[in-house]
């Protein structure tokens, strides 16, 4: 990653944050655009799941990584803090990788 | 108690509350800026993306993606249609700091997040609400820049990430933060669709694209998953880091 992709992904960011509080003021928006907007994370975030699990080279792969996504899956399910969920789901993808 | 006495002591807790949510957000920082020098940026990198983004699930997005082997416009795409709920956090938040003046306003746009707006809109509106944003998005900011500092640093000594199996802590990552997002039937639907749609692509698209196409996935959300009516208020935690 270039410095000046990091420097224009800040400011795209930051456009999308102050368009709202800066720009609009009093103005209303359609609430309907707003739903759209706030559901995009439920949407992408099980994408990312799923790519950064599944994919290799072009195609669909079952490795190591998918034991680590189960795990993490549980831990996930019994509440386990953000931490904890990261940490087992890598070591357990270390350990199949290992063995 | 009179009400100013009682705007004070809720005044204290808030504050308070922000420094709780501003360490577990701490935590977070310092796994990403592990994962974001294992995705081969340089730690200095990582910094600058946590102070000049700040936006935790994006920020996660875009490594996440170079770190698959995705393309940058890819990693942009996901990382900003991701950023695109705090759009709707901003609109949320302007009514309260429409009478600030503009330089006010544009540093406040910073502080835009999920736990910043959950916290705020939590307050009746007035000054109370404006002094639970700026306290919770000042801890937010603070914690999560110095976690970033201490796990890049702490990345750049960790030799083969995949070795430590930091690959698979991207997806485990990403499933907690999805929770959330779970709770309403439209978020489901949505999910669903996008982990669906991810999947298909996979084989068929270059890396990164199934990510961005996953978007879609809102579509059939909205069509066919109709919230109830107590379910459309935007939910204004849903990276859930207040449950």
């Amino acid at each position: 990653m270039s410095w000046a992709a990091v420097v224009l992904l800040g400011a795209a960011a930051y456009g999308l944050k102050a368009t709202g509080l800066v720009a609009l003021g009093h103005r209303v928006v359609d609430p309907r655009l707003l739903r759209l907007a706030a559901l995009l994370p439920a949407a992408l975030l099980p994408a990312l799941v799923v790519v950064n699990t599944f994919a290799g080279d072009r195609r669909l792969v079952l490795d190591a990584r998918a034991a680590g996504l189960a795990v993490a899956v549980v831990a996930t399910w019994r509440r386990a803090p953000f931490v904890a969920v990261v940490g087992l789901a890598a070591a357990t993808t270390a350990l199949v990788r290992a063995v | 108690m009179d009400d100013a006495a009682a705007d004070q002591s809720r005044l204290a807790k808030v504050r308070r509350d922000a420094w709780v949510l501003g360490a577990a957000v701490g935590v977070f920082g310092v796994s990403f800026g592990v994962l974001a020098t294992a995705a081969g940026l340089s730690a200095a990198q990582a910094c600058a993306l946590s102070v000049l983004v700040f936006t935790g699930a994006s920020q996660f997005a875009a490594v996440g993606v170079l770190a698959a082997g995705g393309s940058l416009a890819s990693a942009f795409g996901s990382a900003l249609l991701l950023a695109a709920r705090n759009a709707a956090y901003g609109v949320a938040m302007a009514p309260t700091f429409a009478h600030r003046r503009l330089g006010r306003r544009l540093v406040a746009a910073q502080l835009v997040i999920d736990e910043s707006t959950a916290m705020a809109t939590a307050q009746p509106q007035g000054r109370l609400r404006e002094a639970a944003f700026w306290s919770t998005g000042v801890a937010v900011f603070l914690c999560w820049n110095l976690g970033t500092i201490v796990g890049a640093l702490a990345g750049d000594a960790i030799g083969d990430p995949r070795a430590l199996g930091l690959d698979a802590a991207f997806p485990a990552g990403f499933v907690f933060l999805a929770v959330p997002h779970l709770r309403t039937r439209q978020g489901r639907v949505a999910a669903a669709c996008g982990a669906a749609i991810a999947l298909v692509l996979i084989p068929l698209a270059p890396a990164g694209v199934p990510i961005v196409a996953a978007a879609l996935g809102v579509v059939p959300a909205i069509l066919f998953a109709r919230a109830p009516a107590s379910e459309r208020a935007a939910d204004p935690d849903p990276d859930g880091v207040g449950r």
